[in-house]
């Protein structure tokens, strides 16, 4: 039997007997996790050191699984969104706009061009937060906590938008096949205005508090590199690969809800080190704010949905009021609407990295399979590789900057 | 020029032959079957052919068809992307139900490692090769696989999952 399928305990145990330092002292083993408040969620890392360098590591996951993937295999199109929601709970608009449009793919509907544009505004904003809850926490698990109080404040100015949009702010079940199942209201609109007007001073305070730091480039440059090739190999996207100097972008190279429409960079590190991903995040930010922007101001008129009655739930008033709403809502919510028999495969660009569907149907009202690539279950793998030779604090800042959510991780 | 598919068919139905069928365009993804045994082989070429560059497995996964003939219950899915002409293709491998194994891609892709191990552990699917093939979400003593389709989810209306008995409901009646 392979020594690796044993629990790293019993390995790492048989390591340490067999070596002894020079100077008398031992190996020994370290839980990094499940609860340590900088894994962020629950992982568990087992460690194997030599004093506070790490030689080697396996990472342990599934603390919070939920078995994802049997239930929406058990559910109907709409009762999936809300389990989506809890991939990446610090993104969840984007989570839910890729639910909709794989389903949109595979029911070959056409969305109204007011409604795409209004999903690159709630997708880049979320996309935002993301990076504000990643970026800022970096700065907290490296020792600088100012920063996080200075731009947390605004995640919850975008919490307050989602609320706006759909009632909700941090698993937001938003939108609808076809679109969203109200119109925005001007006080949405108003808020995002806001957002724009005051955040852009905010992040660039940020900025100046940590990327010249000269404590904070100490904790983070060349700690936790990984060249281009190997990130590659290992199924990076996103920030995470785009910080070792390749620009994949999902948005760019497979563009969906009209993001062909705008104009926007995608910013590369070198490196691949925590300090590339700090700075590819912070340049993806400005990046956002542009499209956010070009968005507003081109925003076309029109419907905020597209005429599927098959597939769009109509509004709860006029199922109570409308024989038609009635008959759809009721066809709709019992499954007897045409599903084709097909096979999907739709991604878009997550705040982590590829966030993908793929979705088989059998013309039934619930997928026969549904798989989701949860591009931080991809990251974690690469953790143990990332960290080994370095010191135990900064395997804190690199997990930090690579932006697990246990969400998205264990599914 | 962008890489066609009818180049992506040509190329591995010579290489391959028979151990390449059912090409067919799938949405906007071509999707065909590899035979068990040469998976490792096709997705070796299909990312060192210096035509076919597919540099990047996006994704793995297993569904099961119990309705299927013995053969063809289990199938791994492989999602591969070519990055610098952005293309991507999906192909699927079928195994047998008593004895569901295919050779592991890990030697060709890092990523592929987890990605087996959480296949393994929701269909039981054996990959032959793996460096540590063993459970990754559930735990290691489970017995089943769950995501298999003859294990049904609880059946909501079970009576010891009652609100009643947790003291949930006003009344507790």
């Amino acid at each position: 039997m392979s020594d690796l399928l044993l629990p790293p305990e019993q390995r790492y145990a048989e390591m340490i007997a067999k070596r002894q330092n020079e100077d008398g002292s031992e190996l020994s083993v370290l839980n990094l996790g499940p609860t340590h408040p900088a894994t962020h969620g629950i992982f568990q890392n087992i460690l194997l050191m030599d004093g506070e360098r790490i030689l080697d590591g396996e990472g342990t996951v599934g603390y919070i699984h939920r078995a994802f993937e049997k239930i929406a295999e058990n559910r109907p199109f709409y009762q999936i969104t809300p389990l989506t929601d809890r991939l990446n709970y610090c993104s969840s608009p984007i989570n839910n706009m890729g639910w909709w449009m794989t389903l949109e793919k595979t029911l070959d509907i056409k969305i109204p061009k007011r409604v795409e544009y209004l999903r690159v505004i709630i997708m880049e904003l979320a996309r935002i937060a993301d990076h504000i809850i990643c970026n800022s926490v970096l700065g907290v698990d490296t020792g600088a906590l100012t920063g996080f109080l200075y731009v947390f404040q605004y995640r919850e100015k975008i919490y307050e938008i989602y609320e706006e949009i759909c009632g909700a702010r941090l698993t937001t079940n938003m939108g609808r096949i076809g679109g969203f199942e109200r119109d925005w209201s001007p006080t949405a609109f108003k808020k995002i205005d806001e957002f724009l007007a005051e955040f852009p001073d905010i992040w660039k305070n940020f900025e100046n508090l940590l990327t010249r730091n000269r404590i904070f480039m100490d904790r983070t440059i060349n700690v936790g590199a990984i060249s281009a090739e190997k990130a590659m190999s290992y199924g990076f996207t996103g920030p995470n690969l785009r910080a070792a100097g390749i620009d994949y972008d999902v948005r760019v190279m497979q563009p969906y809800s009209s993001y062909e429409d705008f104009d926007f960079e995608v910013p590369v590190g070198e490196s691949g080190d925590t300090y590339d991903r700090f700075c590819v995040r912070n340049a993806e930010v400005w990046e956002s704010l542009k499209i956010i922007r070009q968005a507003l101001d081109n925003l076309p008129e029109g419907p905020f949905h597209a005429d599927v009655p098959d597939y769009y739930l109509p509004p709860k008033e006029d199922v109570y009021n409308n024989m038609e709403a009635l008959i759809y809502h009721f066809k709709i919510v019992m499954g007897e609407v045409p599903v084709p028999v097909t096979e999907v495969y739709h991604a878009v660009e997550g705040g982590n990295g590829e966030l993908g569907f793929y979705l088989e149907t059998d013309g039934s009202r619930t997928p026969y399979r549904l798989h989701f690539r949860r591009p931080c279950f991809i990251y974690y793998q690469a953790f143990n590789d990332m960290i080994k030779g370095e010191m135990l604090s900064d395997a804190i800042a690199t997990l930090s900057s690579l932006n697990v959510i246990a969400g998205e991780l264990d599914a | 020029m962008a890489l066609e598919t009818s180049v992506i068919q040509d190329k591995l139905t010579n290489k391959f032959g028979d151990n390449v069928t059912s090409f067919s365009q799938i949405k906007d993804i071509l999707t065909f079957e590899v035979a068990a045994n040469s998976t490792n082989d096709v997705m070796r070429f299909l990312k060192e052919d210096e035509t076919l560059r597919f540099n990047f497995l996006t994704d793995l996964c297993g569904v099961h068809y119990p309705d299927n003939e013995k053969d063809r219950q289990f199938a791994v899915v492989y999602h591969m992307h070519n990055w610098v002409d952005n293309v991507r293709v999906r192909f699927k491998t079928f195994l047998n139900a008593d004895n569901p194994e295919v050779a592991t891609v890990t030697n060709l892709f890092l990523s592929a490692n987890w990605q087996e191990r959480e296949t393994y552990d929701f269909y039981g699917i054996i990959f032959k090769g793996h460096p540590q093939l063993k459970r990754i979400l559930n735990m290691d003593e489970m017995v089943s696989f769950p995501l298999r389709k003859e294990f049904p989810l609880e059946d909501s209306g079970r009576t010891d999952k009652d609100d009643r008995f947790f003291g949930r409901t006003t009344t507790n009646s």
